[in-house]
């Protein structure tokens, strides 16, 4: 089966004084129809740049160095700007975090909408109208005929966020991209808009990423997860796979860091010493070694960046062959 | 045992009245009738969401605003009736840490400053601030020679133990901490987790630890309240709360927290309230979770007295009688739920 969403060796930089900055660096990532791929790690891990750089949205004067972002084949880094901006629009959908910054507050919701859907399909705005309701329907917004005329400051932030959700899927995209879509929003509200994304995802038979840094979320929502450090995927499996055995001391570290709703209480968690890297100030060798509770030295760990392996749960540290530790 | 601080039916509204131009503007009750205690050397967590008024609580309870109405005692002083000086006298024992490091710190002050001024403010001398500096800086797992920078050559992190070394800094019995960890990315959160549980320890301070993490909070709390539009609805001790919660709101916000865990995921039940939480502008009457509660509709499906309300059929009693908070399954477990019994 070929990947909806596929990138190849992905490198994006900044200029530094030293020279460039890579902000990410060789990520090989790929989603296929129907699936949910889970994008973990902590802040400057380069998980939201990774998508940014994907789609032409990195800021300047950040660019894509090396690599390719296949949407069903076709790469989508050499496209002109204005066939990158049809493509976004039509067939990828985005979402992200702050349901506050992705509307404009003098517009009403409707017009919104009916602008993103007469700016790609040649239809009347009363045709527009009529679908933005249909839309605001489908991601459950009660009375949607009517709410259709409100201002953003009129919904909540979970409302907020169920229009963005319709906004990104006006034009029945292929893929998905939800950037921390519930991470603003109240618990019992991002369960709400968790069920949302999955029906709309079975529905439309869409290819789904969603970043997050939230490991419940992962192990809710999500099929096959990538766990991202300074730039680089470190491990990548169904999320069976990496929830259960996870090979990378990254990624064991994240677990026994975390409270979790069952262990006992009070229990002294097990933190990541240290932070991580300033990208432009990364460490020879693995980026990880210096928080590392596996590092050694004799196995490479200062001098070698480890590689990605290449099975289907994938690691790219130089002593996950050797690690025998449960989560 | 004797309670070091103690809250009674406190309120606080905002608004009401009338606009400059005449216009009716909306009494919001953010904080509408809540009590609690809490020991020395004890963790109170408070869970809500957005809304819920636990900010607002907490910041109350250190008078950073002034109460609408009710009963604050700290350390047998009554608080409210606190004259500025007297106040300022208890200002070193109860504390307060904010969630935001980036927003929190004085960027035009050095780290050393900033940790020193709440000492100095208290009458000691710069050279004895200074020398305490140095060693509240390596109690909060920072380095001595750090106290010269500025906030911005912090991380996160860092600037969060900056903010609790000045909470900490004159020893005292009270700190209030509003999510002080929700802005950290995990791992650097469990530092701060262990950090904190590593001061209470040594100094036995009681803390009234805020946050919307339920995780996070079961980790910390001796014992948990749940607040929802202005009120305590749950408070008990924190494994009666986690596995026996019994205010249909606790159930519902315990069963839509993931777990990192797939296989338990994918098989497990949720029960989750219907639409997002009201305004404390216009509070239900009754039962304020009447509208949103997933038992108060299987009860009334059940039979017995109902009433039409919130587009369906209601027991009577959620939709009429604002219940209190009342000893169930536990004289330390209090439940605001006219029918806590039922699951």
């Amino acid at each position: 089966m070929t990947a909806m969403f596929e990138l190849w060796n992905l490198t994006a930089a900044v200029p530094g004084e030293a020279g460039a900055v890579r902000l990410v660096e060789d990520v090989s990532l790929q989603v296929q129809t129907g699936e949910t791929l889970a994008i973990v790690g902590e802040s400057g891990s380069g998980k939201t740049v990774t998508f940014t750089s994907a789609l032409g949205l990195l800021p300047k004067p950040g660019r894509v160095i090396a690599g390719q972002a296949l949407l069903e084949g076709e790469d989508l880094l050499r496209l002109s700007l204005e066939e990158l901006r049809r493509r976004r629009g039509a067939r990828i959908g985005m979402v992200f975090q702050d349901p506050l910054t992705g509307l404009n507050p003098v517009f009403r919701i409707g017009d919104q909408i009916i602008e993103v859907l007469r700016a790609h399909l040649p239809i009347s705005r009363a045709e527009a109208r009529e679908r933005a309701i249909a839309l605001l329907a489908r991601v459950q917004i009660p009375d949607p005929a009517r709410r259709v005329d409100d201002y953003p400051h009129q919904f909540s932030g979970g409302m907020r966020q169920r229009v963005l959700i319709a906004m990104a899927i006006a034009l029945g995209p292929r893929v998905l991209i939800a950037d921390e879509p519930t991470t603003a929003l109240d618990v019992t509200v991002q369960a709400q808009v968790l069920d949302l994304l999955t029906d709309l995802r079975e529905a439309d038979g869409m290819a789904m990423v969603l970043i997050t840094h939230d490991l419940g979320v992962v192990a809710r929502q999500a099929d096959r997860v990538a766990v991202m450090y300074a730039g680089r995927v470190v491990e990548t499996g169904t999320v069976d796979e990496v929830f259960r055995a996870p090979r990378h001391p990254y990624t064991i570290s994240l677990f026994r860091s975390i409270p979790d709703m069952e262990s006992p209480a009070g229990a002294k968690l097990a933190p990541i010493s240290g932070a991580p890297p300033d990208p432009a100030r990364r460490p020879a060798g693995c980026a990880f070694a210096p928080r590392c509770f596996a590092m050694r030295e004799d196995a490479g760990c200062l001098r070698e960046r480890p590689d990605l392996t290449a099975d289907q749960h994938a690691v790219a540290c130089h002593r996950a062959g050797l690690l025998e530790v449960a989560p | 045992m004797t309670s070091l601080l103690e809250v009674e039916a406190l309120h606080k509204n905002f608004g009401g009245g009338n606009s400059l131009f005449g216009a009716r503007r909306a009494l919001v009750r953010a904080v509408d009738g809540v009590s609690f205690n809490l020991v020395a050397g004890e963790t109170l967590g408070l869970v809500g969401e957005t809304g819920s008024g636990k900010s607002t609580l907490g910041r109350l309870v250190l008078r950073l605003i002034e109460p609408s109405g009710g009963q604050l005692r700290f350390e047998g002083c009554d608080v409210i009736s606190a004259s500025a000086s007297e106040l300022r006298a208890m200002r070193p024992r109860m504390q307060m840490v904010f969630q935001d490091p980036y927003g929190s710190l004085d960027p035009r002050m050095t780290a050393g400053q900033i940790i020193a001024e709440p000492m100095t403010t208290q009458g000691m001398s710069r050279h004895e601030a200074r020398e305490r500096v140095g060693a509240l800086l390596s109690l909060v797992g920072l380095r001595a020679a750090m106290a010269g920078r500025y906030p911005q050559e912090f991380s996160g992190g860092q600037r969060q133990r900056i903010g609790i070394a000045r909470a900490i800094a004159l020893d005292p019995a009270l700190v209030v901490l509003d999510e002080p960890v929700s802005a950290l990315d995990v791992s650097v959160q469990a530092q701060i987790l262990n950090l904190l549980a590593e001061i209470q320890a040594r100094s036995s301070v009681s803390y009234l630890f805020i946050a919307h993490d339920l995780a996070v909070v079961r980790h910390v709390s001796n014992r948990v309240a749940v607040m929802y539009l202005g009120r305590i609805v749950e408070i008990a001790p924190r494994e009666a709360l986690y596995r026996t919660p019994r205010h249909p709101y606790t159930v519902s916000l315990l069963s839509a927290v993931p777990h990192a865990d797939p296989v338990r995921e994918r098989t497990r039940e949720r029960i989750r309230p219907i639409g997002e939480i009201g305004s404390a502008a216009a509070l239900p009457v009754g039962c304020r979770f009447h509208p949103r509660c997933p038992r108060a509709r299987i009860i009334a499906a059940r039979g017995g007295d109902t009433v039409a309300a919130a587009g369906t059929r209601l027991p009577v009693a959620c939709v009429t009688k604002d219940p209190a908070l009342t000893p169930s399954g536990g004289a330390q477990h209090l439940t605001a739920c006219h029918f806590p019994e039922e699951h």
